[in-house]
């Protein structure tokens, strides 16, 4: 077992090294001389020149370059930004939480509502109930993230007057930072219920539309799940031995119809930071989404390298994660590796 | 019958079984055809501004009128002429992005299935690089890098669709790569070229068919979502996501200028999913009732 970890450990070494190339190699991509973009409008004598081409290290080779790149990254220094002048892991970190709760949030409806949605329409199998629901995750499936989220505001901002347009927090209520997430810092700084609703105001449309895509994909992935798993030996077993349907279902059929779906769950983080970056733009939500974006507005190189090199360490070690907590509940599997 | 048409008559046997899918081809030939006809269905010019007009409402509405049949955006451009000449970009952006990523995706498939051994390994790490960043996250660096501009968001999203291409091609040569008229072949002493191109890949078509089908789709949307970040088509060209992008401030004012582009966006991917689903569905029976 423990060989098998350090097995899969060692597999993420290569595709983390090509994710460091690729965002290495990004900066050297851009048009035009790295140099004189820092150097900008105030152009520069021939010393001043050189000595940013110094500081900046690309007097050396290509490959001391990138030695040299991977050695700051391995003592966590992913640059400065240009803009904020502070450094990029500072303010990803800034950012993140804001990212993962409201990913949270939109994960979490989307396995409450897609999971018996998806069972009721393999029950219910070529029933009415079964073409309705699969039409609607296919239209969720198809769904524009970025027109969603700006429809729920027309109806329910802007029509009802339910929910905010923006951002995480009224301006009036003073919420102290401590974990980064706004659902208990509201709690821990003592504002009491009315600043939590407020909290949670914000962040019920943005959630609702990011979770919208997940929603669709678990609904659709459960529901072929259980049907795959009712054709099984051991349910036609169960039946013969004169079990009510619905305890079939519930108890035999389920708990290994959900096995696939929890992985699929598992490995959503791409898909949802991917859908985080729309939904933050639109709801002005401020996490690293938003930021990366308007990094790229702003021309900000060493963020958006930084925020790439992040994301995707990110997004490897939670599949890494889902993969060792697969083995460990699924032991069939760790021969198959 | 040619090979052409011993691939295509089964395909379109079960299109025309399957009535989501059936129904979806016909939207989608409609469309096509509006595209390619553009300046003649059009009432007016995509860019041509009538400023006396400007956030005009549909004729069905107060305030509403003739001859701008869903109204006019905010510089007063006929949006019912915008949305048919943006059927025209969208479904050229979905044929680019196919078409490209369907070709690099194609060589280095074949290559890797049918190699195998360093060459897969070593184009399989590559498509484990490119899946390990979220897809538009990617897109928005490759536009970052190369400039904002509709052609470029085509390249980046070509290369986010890429992975997607190798998987399915390289699986799909893997699985024919065992079979007897293989090794037949090589034991006519046919070339590499000859039985990886000509004897192999032919048999590949079915699931490239439908990956091409749903990379319309993805294609489509990734396009629209850049330019709905400001990073792909630059105005005053007419695209369904910049349009979009452009019409957030009217949210309160006018609807009809948030909410049509975004239906066609909506209407098109559905259409092309529906179709590779059903494509799908009939090219590979194990997965029927999925």
């Amino acid at each position: 077992m423990l060989s098998l970890i350090g097995r899969r450990l060692l597999s993420s070494i290569p595709t983390l090294l090509g994710v460091s190339l690729v965002a290495f190699f990004l900066i050297r991509w851009v048009p035009g001389d790295p140099v004189m973009l820092m150097l900008g409008e105030r152009g520069g004598s021939p010393e001043l020149y050189q000595q940013m081409q110094a500081q900046l290290g690309l007097d050396r080779s290509l490959g001391e370059q990138y030695l040299k790149f991977l050695g700051h990254i391995l003592q966590g220094d992913f640059g400065t930004s240009v803009v904020s002048r502070r450094p990029v892991l500072e303010e990803f970190l800034a950012r993140f939480p804001a990212t993962v709760e409201l990913s949270l949030l939109a994960l979490f409806w989307a396995v409450v509502l897609g999971v018996p949605l998806g069972v009721l329409a393999a029950i219910k199998r070529s029933s009415f109930w079964d073409y309705s629901l699969m039409s609607g995750a296919l239209v969720g499936y198809s769904m524009p993230i970025f027109w969603w989220g700006m429809i729920l505001i027309l109806f329910f901002s802007v029509g009802l007057g339910w929910t905010p347009v923006s951002g995480r927090i009224s301006v009036w209520h003073e919420v102290e930072v401590v974990t980064g997430f706004m659902l208990i810092d509201t709690w821990l700084s003592g504002g009491g219920v009315e600043v939590f609703a407020d909290a949670l105001r914000h962040m019920i449309l943005p959630a609702i539309a990011l979770g919208t895509l997940p929603l669709a994909a678990i609904a659709r992935m459960t529901r072929s799940s259980v049907l795959e798993v009712l054709r099984e030996d051991y349910i036609r077993t169960a039946k013969a031995k004169g079990l009510k349907h619905r305890q079939v279902v519930m108890n035999h059929a389920l708990r290994n119809a959900l096995i696939p779906v929890v992985t699929v769950i598992g490995l959503m983080g791409g898909t949802l930071l991917t859908g985080a970056i729309l939904t933050e733009t639109i709801f002005s939500w401020p996490g690293i989404g938003r930021w990366l974006v308007n990094s790229v507005a702003a021309r900000d190189y060493p963020v958006i390298q930084g925020g790439i090199l992040l994301i995707s360490f990110v997004i490897i070690t939670v599949n890494l994660l889902v993969d060792l907590v697969y083995l460990w509940v699924n032991p069939l599997l760790r021969d198959q590796i | 019958m040619s090979s052409w048409q011993v691939i295509m008559s089964p395909l379109w046997v079960a299109i025309k079984k399957n009535r989501g899918a059936h129904l979806s081809f016909w939207f989608l030939m409609t469309l096509v055809i509006l595209a390619v006809f553009a300046p003649w269905v059009s009432p007016h010019s995509p860019t041509q501004v009538y400023p006396e007009h400007f956030r005009q409402p549909p004729i069905w509405l107060a305030g509403g009128g003739w001859p701008f049949i869903l109204g006019t955006d905010d510089l007063g451009r006929d949006l019912l002429s915008r949305l048919i000449y943006g059927a025209r970009v969208s479904l050229m952006v979905g044929f680019m992005v196919v078409s490209l990523s369907l070709s690099v995706g194609l060589i280095l498939g074949v290559l890797a299935g049918y190699f195998g051994g360093r060459v897969d390994a070593l184009i399989m790490r590559f498509v484990d690089v490119l899946m390990s960043l979220p897809s538009i996250l990617l897109a928005i660096v490759i536009v970052a890098v190369l400039g904002p501009s509709l052609t470029n968001s085509v390249i980046a999203v070509s290369v986010v669709s890429l992975p997607n291409f190798i998987r399915i091609i390289r699986g799909a040569v893997l699985a024919e790569k065992v079979k007897s008229y293989v090794d037949a072949s090589h034991g006519f002493g046919s070339t590499h070229f000859r039985v990886a191109v000509l004897n192999i890949l032919p048999n590949c078509v079915a699931p490239i068919i439908v990956q091409s089908t749903l990379g319309f789709s993805d294609g489509i949307l990734n396009v629209a979502a850049l330019g709905f970040l400001g990073l792909g088509a630059q105005p005053p060209t007419p695209e369904w996501g910049a349009m979009l992008s452009d019409s957030k401030a009217y949210i309160e004012s006018a609807w009809w200028l948030v909410t049509l582009p975004g239906l066609c966006i909506l209407f098109v991917v559905l259409c092309f999913n529906i179709l590779g689903d059903g494509l799908r569905d009939a090219l590979d029976p194990k997965l029927k009732g999925r």
